[in-house]
Order: C-alpha cells, then structure tokens, then sequence
C-alpha cells in the first residue's frame, strides 16, 4: 500500500462525499420544484435566479434557529440520533462503482472506493442500520408520537427488508455474484439487469421506498397521525440532518437501483464512444450516463410522492407480508427454474 | 327515526378486484394525471413584480379627486362620513380663502380628511354618497403595515396628484 493510493482513494472519498451532499442539497430543492410543476404552481423562485439559491437560505435557517433539547429526553442519544441517520446515509456510497476504470496519464484509477466481493451485503448492512438513527432519536425525544413512529419505522423498514433480500436472492441467481462492480460489468451495453428481472425490479422499488420512509410509505413521519413523527422534538441543524439524511439516502438508493437493475455506467453504444472518447473521457461520460439514471430515479421517488396518498398502516404490512414475500418467492423460483432448464438444454 | 326524504341510496362495498387490490393500473393511472400537469402552465402570478387585473367594478383604495382646473371637488359636506357603515371617515371643514381660488372648488373645503383604512369595509356607499364627485374608491390594494396609526390616511395619501402644468 503505497501513498499515491491513499491520496487517490482519499480524493475519490472526498468527491463522493460532496457529491452526495450536493445531490441531497438540491433534492430538497428538486423536491419542492416537481411538486410545484405537479400541481401547476412555480415553486420557489425567489433567492436567486430560479431559486436556486434556495438550499444555501434554507441551511442558514437550519443553522440560525435555536436549538432545543427537551428536558426530559436523553440528551447523549437526543444527539447521537441525527449524527446516526446521516452517517449511515453517507457510507452506503462507499461500494458504488461510479464508472469504469479510468485511465489518467498511464495510470488506471477505478472510480469506486472499494470493490469488496459482497458489496450488495454490505449495502444491506448499512441500509438496515439507517433505521437505528429514527429509532435512537425517537426514543430520546421522550415523547409519545416520536416513539410510537419509532415503531413504526423499525417495523416497516424489518418487513420491508425481507422482501427486499428475496428479490436480490433472485436477482445473484441471474449475476453469479454479489460484487457490485461485476454486476455492473456484466450488464455490458444494454444488458441490463431489468431486462431480466422484471418483477424483482418492482419489488426491490417498492421496498426502497419503504426503506428511505418515502410516500406512499412515509408512515414514520406522517403529519396527521404524529405531528412530525421521529422527529417532532427536534429542531435547528439537528432536524436538518434528520431531513437531508432522507435525501441522501434516496440518492443512494437511487444509485443502487441503477446500478443493479439498470445497468450502473452502461449505455447502448458504448464501445462506440469508449473508441471516440478514449480511455481518459469515456468513463466520464459513462459515470455523466449513471448519474442521469440516478436522477431519473430520484424524479421519479419525487413523482411518487406528490401523486400517491400514504397507505395506512395494516395496507402496508399487508403489502409488505402477504404481498412482497410470496411474490418475491415466487420470483425466486421461478428465476431458479428458467436458469437450470438453460443450463440443461 | 323515520327517514325525512324517500330518497335513498345504498351504497355498495363491493369487494376489490384483483386489478384494484394490485395497485398498480391505479397508480399508473394517477401518475399520468399528475405528470400530465408536470407540463401545464402554471396558474401562479409573480406578485410584487406582476400583478393581476382587477375587475371594472373593484373596489380598492380611495382617492379625492380634482376637477378640470385641478382644484379639490370635496367640500366637506361629510355625507360620506355620514353614510359610512364603517365610520371610518372624519374631516374637518374650513372656509376658503379669496388667495385660495385656484385651489378648492367650493366656498368650503376639507382641512383634514381622514380615513381609516383598518375600520374601512370597501362597501362603496361614501362613493354613492357623494353629491361632488369627490371620492372613488379606484385605487389598488391598501398596502400592509406595521404600526396601527399608519393605517389613518390623510390627505396627503388620498388626494388625487395635481394637475400637469399646461
């Protein structure tokens, strides 16, 4: 291990980081855009030209408010709660291959931080502990609405993340692997992982908005039933954490899903443009090609939102048990099927 | 209790089908409406810097006005004040000087003409009220403001602009 690698992953480690904040920074603005063209209104437009000023005035607000701790909370995890939530949002990027192996100067510098050989495990893990930060900072509040969403978001995101392994379980029957990077290899061109698993797509979708607690599944934070849920107690810079983590985290699912299911930095020609660009400028492209999909998600998550009303809370563990599961087997299955008659004929 | 009406209707619980209880033809559904609307043109008007048409016969801001020589129609007779439901209308009359000709039409004028825009309803009758033509109510919104006493026009807010020098 030498230094230029330090130094090289440790750029890479600090673009990433930006980007992310950056993306979740203006999703809070892309959010209140779409909704505002949805329902045949402007959005802001005011702090600079079109707006887009807005996320600096609202994180200046963020910071300038005053910051209440209740009395009765526990004040070590009244605070450990944000801090959790946005820390396990930003370490999920860690594993994504955001472009082929770029070549600068001679030298090959592979655009992801690291390619370990069960990456989609690991996002897994790192998914799954994004419900501590909701749980810790509910149940510090020391109030009734916080907790009971508490509950509500450990639930959801546990019966959710069922379905959701089962719908990956088919789609590693289909790669062979569960290195991200060589899932992302394989579907060269436009082989793309969708194209093959169509139903384990649509489950895996549905259970990553359960799993970033957006509508119709925000039932952690749904204003009519408990005021702001987890965090109704929190306010100043701690509550932006608690929103921007939601933002980074439907960046980074949205990423996920790109990468698995439609095919990561592939695109339809491009071997063409790989000749055309060479080996400095292609990657770039093909990552420029990666984020796009990243963003057509993210409209899509906002699409969503601004569309579809909130299920209630027996529809969603309905969906999520009697639904998801079974299909998710069945997909499986069937999956498991289709691959051994292949191979025998 | 019997039924007040003979109109009645049962209304029917039908079991979901199963296109309903999948969802998804609904949702795909309402996502066409909405991102039909994404390419709409918005009903939204910049404000401060456009602003809507009022209507003919809206009713805003009062304004007195200047007859053809530019002199003050009003003459104090206070039938405004008198008709205002709002009793938001005081004046105090004056008699005009002989130097002060050019400046008000009758042989009475108005000193001080005060409305308060915060009782004032916008009804329109001090208008109707008016045998001089004096007072219309012809001007945009009442703009905001902080402190209660700034809401008590005077003449110096309600008087039409003098004429242009020919």
């Amino acid at each position: 291990m030498d230094i230029s690698f330090v130094i090289e992953k440790f750029i890479l480690v600090a673009i990433i980081f930006g980007i992310s904040l950056l993306i979740a920074m203006y999703s809070t603005y892309a959010e209140r855009k779409v909704a505002a063209f949805l329902q045949d209104r402007l959005g802001p437009d005011r702090a600079g030209p079109f707006g887009i000023l807005q996320p600096l005035a609202d994180g200046v607000k963020m910071f300038m408010k005053e910051e209440i701790v209740p009395a009765n909370s526990s004040k070590w995890l009244f605070m450990v709660g944000p801090g959790l939530a946005m820390l396990t949002a930003c370490i999920g990027t860690a594993v994504i291959p955001w472009g082929s192996a770029m070549t600068i100067g001679g030298k090959v510098i592979p655009l992801q931080v690291t390619d370990i050989n069960v990456g989609i495990l690991y996002i897994f893990g790192v998914v799954s502990l994004g419900v501590y930060g909701v749980m810790i900072g509910g149940w510090a509040s020391n109030n009734k609405y916080s907790l009971l969403s508490a509950i509500r978001a450990a639930s959801q995101n546990i019966s959710y993340e069922i379905a959701m392994g089962l719908s990956i379980i088919a789609l590693l029957l289909v790669t062979g692997t569960m290195s991200l990077k060589e899932i992302t290899e394989q579907q060269h061109g436009w082989h793309w992982n969708v194209l093959y698993q169509p139903l384990g797509f649509l489950i895996f979708m549905v259970c990553s908005f359960a799993e970033t607690n957006r509508a119709p599944f925000d039932l952690p934070e749904c204003e009519t039933e408990l005021i702001g849920g987890y965090h109704t107690e929190y306010s100043s810079m701690k509550l932006g954490f608690y929103l921007f983590a939601e933002y980074i985290n439907m960046f980074v699912s949205s990423a996920v899903m790109a990468t698995l299911y439609f095919g990561g930095y592939n695109y339809p020609g491009m071997d063409f443009m790989a000749q055309l660009l060479g080996p400095t400028w292609a990657p770039l492209f093909g990552t420029a090609v990666f984020f796009a999909k990243i963003f057509a998600f993210i409209f899509f998550f906002m699409w969503v939102r601004w569309t579809i009303p909130r299920f209630r809370y027996d529809q969603l563990m309905h969906l999520g048990w009697k639904v998801l599961i079974p299909l998710a087997i069945a997909n499986i299955i069937i999956t498991g099927i289709v691959i051994a008659f292949l191979e025998k004929f | 209790m019997e039924p007040l009406t003979s109109k009645k209707k049962v209304l029917e619980q039908k079991p979901l089908t199963l296109a309903e209880r999948m969802y998804l033809p609904a949702i795909a559904k309402g996502m066409s409406i909405t991102i039909s609307h994404f390419f709409k043109k918005e009903a939204t008007i910049r404000y401060p810097e456009v602003e809507r048409e009022f209507s003919t016969n809206f009713r805003g801001m009062h304004s007195l006005k200047r007859d053809e020589d530019g002199r003050e129609r009003c003459t104090a007779c206070g039938l405004c004040a008198l008709s205002c439901p709002a009793e938001a209308i005081t004046m105090i009359a004056a008699e005009r000087k002989p130097e002060e000709k050019a400046l008000y039409r009758e042989e009475k004028y108005a000193s001080v003409y005060e409305i308060n825009m915060l009782r004032c309803i916008f009804c329109g009758l001090c208008e109707e009220a008016c045998p001089k033509e004096a007072i219309y109510l012809d001007g945009p919104i009442v703009p905001a403001d902080y402190l209660r006493k700034d809401f008590i026009y005077g003449k110096d807010k309600l008087v039409e602009a003098p004429l242009e020098k020919k």
